[in-house]
């Protein structure tokens, strides 16, 4: 099959070599077609098109999503809509979502987009063709791609064939295979010849999972219960007491007035 | 005749504007939100891709809520703290929260995309998220709340049993109340933490939930100085100033600690060069910062004016529209740079002001049907109505001359 290397049971991914992309479209006219999306020349994701090319100088870069091995959109969604597959796809469940559009905050490359002027509208974004790809099959992008720009396969294969790649065509590549490491790593991987903060690849990425920080600070909810219930309850405690100790005295002094006056 | 005469007050008080605005805010809220249930929320709104929130988010939800929070102040303050003096304000404070959250809850309606699912929240959980926690927690106090108020309708239709049982369970639920409120005004914080790329320096901190809980007690506190404000314009009903001075005290400290915190996050993230930068987000920090920090910490120290009626007034309004200035920018300015410079559209500015009008118009017919306020702070009848203006004719009110035991 074309665009393919080796896969077996494990995590998915692509390998997108910006080099060698020359802009034809035919993954985006694949995508379209593969997902019966309305499609359009547009190169801004919208709910038209789940890939789209984007180009910088004389560069072709493809965006999609990334699908993130430890997935911001997943640790936010509140009713838990979006999934990581074991196949490595980031998938939104339509029968759970509410439309809250959190997923597209938290997205740290602003990939997931929504139907603005539908009454009941969805969370549209790449799915990396999971039932292609959990029937053996490529991903339409890479099975339409006529340069192999496009590679489908296991991520760890990917990682082997980039890495392989810059060591053998050096003075070609950057040394970086830019989805290894950003954002705790993602199944979407890209090689490119020039720096990719050129290609509006963001910098600065963090090298670990954003959900990371969010998990480290919820972590603290038992804490704040406890605790909080402890000196909430401490302070009514005091209080009461005071009120008992006020009431006693007024008692007694009640009593001694009493005692003097006889 | 006496029926008459208070026929003639009730017609009078019908034909004053307030309504009439109202109703048309309201009306014309009513077709925008027909309209965006048919066309979509881009129909009328900025909203798009790449600023998937805005407004609604920023002033229905983060701002509603955050100002709601005089409702767990106070209650803790009467219940756990026995500070007794305040509870003349509990109920309105509890109500205001209370009506606030359904407003809110009320404008998720709009701005979910898919509102009729909105319970899933309920079946669907995911842990990992913070604004799975905040649903449930805004779930749990708006009950919280409900019964919590619950004691002014037992009270009203002279239910004893029930009103036996509520003082019975007072203090658990208000202590839930406390836990419940602390966990979501924090956590609506913690949901911008996931993108520490995205949000700008100047609003985005690793410790953004504390920021979040001191500024909504600030907010909070602010908010019912202000409350007191209008209404004693609206109902006639005063909060005492022995209450209204150590409010305002709090309101210090808490704004106080705040900018504390806040100055000392920005600094230590080497933030403090963006305060001064020629950025377009440089503004709308400092307009934040003023209205919030600066202005209200320095009228609330000026020996003059700190408990003057305009100097309270000023400080907790400058207060208040500081922290609402902060929360929108959270969403706006803080998103500027990846939003495309996104503005609400003049349909998402209506449908907001129509849920703080509706807050308005619920609180308005409460107080007059239940006993919320104080006995004798209302004024039903045109001899009531005579005594009040005498009395404010000859200055008696106002808060210098009112010799504030009273």
């Amino acid at each position: 099959m074309s665009g393919t290397v080796s896969h077996s049971g494990k995590t998915k991914g692509l390998l997108i070599d910006v080099t060698l992309c020359i802009g034809c479209g035919a993954c985006q006219e694949a995508c379209v077609k593969e997902h019966n999306l309305p499609g359009g020349d547009d190169d801004q994701l919208s709910y038209r098109n789940y890939t789209v090319i984007q180009k910088h100088g004389d560069q072709f870069v493809r965006k999609l999503c990334m699908h993130c091995e430890t997935p911001s959109c997943v640790s936010a969604c509140p009713v838990g809509a979006l999934n990581k597959r074991e196949s490595g796809a980031v998938v939104w469940d339509h029968t759970k979502c509410f439309g809250c559009r959190y997923c597209m905050i938290s997205c740290p490359f602003e990939i997931p987009t929504f139907e603005w002027y539908s009454y009941n509208p969805r969370i549209r974004k790449c799915v990396l063709c999971y039932e292609r790809i959990e029937a053996g099959r490529p991903t339409a992008c890479a099975e339409a791609c006529p340069t192999e720009a496009t590679l489908f396969g296991d991520r760890d294969t990917l990682i082997e064939v980039a890495t392989q790649r810059i060591r053998s065509r050096a003075e070609k590549y950057q040394d970086h295979v830019w989805g290894l490491y950003e954002v705790g790593g993602t199944s979407v991987l890209y090689l490119s010849s020039v720096p990719f903060e050129s290609l509006s690849f963001k910098k600065d990425l963090m090298q670990s999972p954003p959900s990371e920080i969010t998990w480290r600070i919820l972590g603290q909810v038992p804490n704040v219960v406890l605790i909080g219930a402890w000196v909430l309850g401490g302070f009514y405690f005091l209080y009461r007491r005071r009120h008992e100790v006020k009431a006693a005295e007024a008692h007694t002094t009640e009593k001694g007035g009493h005692g003097d006056a006889k | 005749m006496q029926n008459n005469h208070e026929f003639k007050v009730n017609l009078k008080g019908l034909f004053t504007p307030w309504p009439i605005i109202a109703a048309i805010i309201l009306t014309v809220a009513f077709a925008i939100a027909i309209f965006r249930y048919v066309f979509g929320i881009g129909s009328v709104t900025n909203l798009n891709d790449i600023a998937p929130w805005g407004l609604w988010i920023g002033f229905d939800i983060l701002t509603g809520v955050g100002l709601a929070a005089g409702g767990f102040i106070m209650t803790t303050t009467v219940y756990i703290f026995g500070r007794e003096k305040f509870r003349p304000i509990v109920r309105m404070s509890i109500l205001t929260a209370f009506l606030g959250y359904l407003v809110f809850i009320w404008g998720l309606l709009i701005e979910l995309g898919r509102p009729w699912v909105i319970w899933h929240a309920i079946i669907y959980w995911n842990i990992h998220s913070p604004l799975f926690e905040v649903a449930w927690c805004v779930m749990l106090y708006t009950t919280v709340l409900f019964l919590e108020f619950s004691q002014v309708i037992f009270e009203k239709f002279g239910l004893k049993k029930l009103q036996h049982i509520f003082h019975l369970v007072s203090v658990p639920l208000v202590i839930a109340g406390a836990l419940l409120s602390t966990l979501h005004q924090s956590t609506l914080g913690t949901l911008f933490a996931i993108a520490p790329g995205k949000v700008y320096p100047l609003w985005y901190s690793p410790i953004i939930p504390v920021i979040f809980f001191i500024s909504c007690v600030a907010g909070g506190l602010a908010m019912v100085i202000l409350e007191g404000h209008l209404s004693k314009r609206f109902f006639r009903h005063e909060i005492p100033f022995n209450l209204i001075k150590p409010i305002s005290r709090a309101l210090v400290y808490s704004l106080g600690i705040f900018a504390l915190v806040r100055f000392a996050d920005i600094a230590g993230r080497g933030a403090v060069p963006l305060m001064f930068a020629n950025a377009m987000e440089t503004p709308y920090f400092w307009i934040e910062t003023v209205l919030l920090i600066i202005a209200p910490l320095i009228i609330l120290n000026i020996k003059k004016i700190q408990y003057s009626e305009l100097g309270l007034f000023y400080a907790s309004l400058s207060a208040v529209l500081g922290f609402v200035m902060h929360r929108i920018n959270m969403v706006t300015t803080a998103f500027a740079r990846v939003n495309g410079g996104y503005f609400p559209s003049w349909q998402e500015f209506w449908i907001t002001a129509s849920l703080v009008t509706l807050g308005f118009v619920i609180i308005a017919l409460i107080v007059r049907f239940l006993p919320v306020l104080p006995e004798g702070s209302l004024i039903k009848t045109r001899k009531e109505r005579e005594r009040y203006l005498a009395a404010k004719k000859k200055e008696d009110f106002g808060y210098k001359k009112l010799g504030w035991n009273a």
